[in-house]
């Protein structure tokens, strides 16, 4: 079979428009789940049970789940909770941010146990409470120490905004999918789609690469 | 709000409880498929990352890049869609018509690629968390090069992985609900198929989620009966543990 690569430059500005929505959905999703993801983390190291208990649950829970369940889990569950329909992207918004957040969770967790409790007391001594001890001292600390984790993190993130293909999100692999529907060039659509994902990704982990690289030679 | 009818009943109700009891089985059958067929190449590919040999630890390396950056429902797209109409005629026709169940082995190759290339690292991590006087060792009592790895390196490394080959199973069993967008009847699907017909998306799919929770503690139980069954006695290897 010949390609037809015009299929990609005569759709361009719609595929493009998808690939806006990815980017769109995993800002949305990193930020959002690293946000919760700080106070879960920070829930799984208190010391307090009904604190810690249900922020363990959680993460424990949403780790055995496929990510695809939970996008249309929350897409079932809102609109009865709100009592009207939401739109898809809202609904694959919420999903990833609780999803996400329970794999940011174990990573800022890890980044808090990483700092000497020297630091903690020396925070504690003068005068802070535990809000502004967490605040200045060890989440900073915390964030940077892991952000090579968070980086390849929110790479993950990237990728799995695809899913949301599932309850119809115009996204870019669904935009991909509607353009060969009408003009069925799997091939060359597929091959643009993986290019660009791969390209992103590619670069960001290479970048990631280079932080641990310098972080093992300071 | 919570203007909702909850029908728990439909789970057990025909013919909708044997739908998801059948997803369940393909969710078991191609997990475990892609599981053993990712681990076999995951130690090929884990092993030539870390030959001598340039050109194959490169291409090794290229491998993992190249499986890991695209998401995996572009991969089993491009399984799905865009190889089929990359052959000939012919061909197609006999793939579409003469394999049962054609959907289904399309994600055990997609899945099983892409899960190698994770698999893969561990098996790398685990090879050189491995003290290089043993690969010596084997060296110096005579083995070859492939011998020292096949006899000495491999099954000591294979051991140490297995905590985090226990979180890729995992992952690969997570993944198989994915393979419900190019229409292979899991789990995932039937839950679904269920909401269509009944529309009782939530019970459907918090079902789906028990289920999904209930393969988790299986895959861990029998992840710690292989660690138990392999293990040897006192062996404790560290990188540089007597230094």
């Amino acid at each position: 079979m010949s390609f037809e690569w015009q299929v990609i430059t005569n759709n361009f500005s719609f595929l493009m428009g998808g690939l806006l929505t990815t980017f769109q959905l995993a800002i949305i999703a990193i930020s959002g789940g690293l946000a919760l993801g700080i106070l879960v983390g920070m829930a799984r190291l208190s010391s307090i049970k009904p604190i810690y208990y249900p922020a363990t649950l959680f993460v424990n829970l949403m780790r055995t789940q496929p990510l695809i369940l939970v996008i249309f889990w929350f897409y079932f569950l809102i609109p009865i909770v709100l009592g009207n329909p939401i739109d898809a992207f809202t609904s694959a918004a919420i999903a990833f941010i609780i999803f996400e957040a329970s794999y940011f969770a174990e990573i800022i967790r890890a980044g808090i146990q990483s700092i000497s409790k020297g630091q903690v007391e020396a925070a504690y001594s003068t005068g802070f409470t535990y809000w502004q001890a967490m605040r200045y001292f060890i989440i900073p600390q915390a964030l940077k120490n892991m952000l090579p984790s968070l980086i390849t993190q929110g790479v993950v993130v990237f990728q799995d905004t695809s899913l949301a293909y599932v309850i119809g999100l115009r996204e870019f692999l669904r935009s991909a999918n509607v353009v060969d529907a009408r003009e069925m060039r799997s091939v060359e659509l597929y091959l643009f789609v993986g290019f660009v994902y791969f390209m992103i990704c590619f670069s960001m982990s290479r970048i990631c690469k280079r932080m641990e690289l310098k972080k093992g030679a300071a | 709000m919570l203007n909702y009818d909850f029908k728990w009943s439909i789970l057990w109700e025909e013919p909708y409880g044997g739908w998801i009891l059948e997803g369940v089985a393909t969710t078991l059958k191609l997990g475990a498929l892609c599981c053993l067929f990712s681990f076999i190449l995951g130690v090929i590919i884990g092993t030539l990352r870390i030959t001598n040999y340039k050109p194959l630890r490169i291409f090794a390396e290229a491998y993992t890049e190249f499986f890991r950056d695209i998401p995996l429902l572009v991969q089993l797209f491009f399984w799905y869609f865009a190889v089929p109409s990359l052959m000939p005629e012919t061909m197609r026709v006999w793939v579409y018509q003469e394999i049962p169940n054609f959907e289904f082995w399309v994600v055990v190759v997609g899945l099983s690629l892409y899960s190698s290339s994770r698999m893969a690292e561990q098996i790398r991590a685990g090879i050189n968390s491995i003290s290089p006087d043993q690969f010596n060792a084997a060296l110096s009592t005579g083995f070859s090069h492939y011998q020292a790895y096949r006899y000495v390196i491999i099954p000591l490394a294979v051991r140490l992985v297995i905590p985090p080959l226990t979180t890729e199973t995992l992952t690969v069993f997570k993944n198989t609900a994915l393979a419900m967008t190019v229409g292979v009847l899991e789990t995932t699907f039937m839950s679904q198929q269920v909401e269509a017909y009944t529309f009782h998306g939530l019970e459907a799919t918090t079902a789906a989620c028990v289920i999904y929770m209930i393969i988790t503690l299986i895959v861990v139980g029998t992840m710690n009966w292989i660690e138990k069954m392999l293990a040897v006695p006192g062996l404790i290897i560290r990188k540089g543990a007597n230094s």
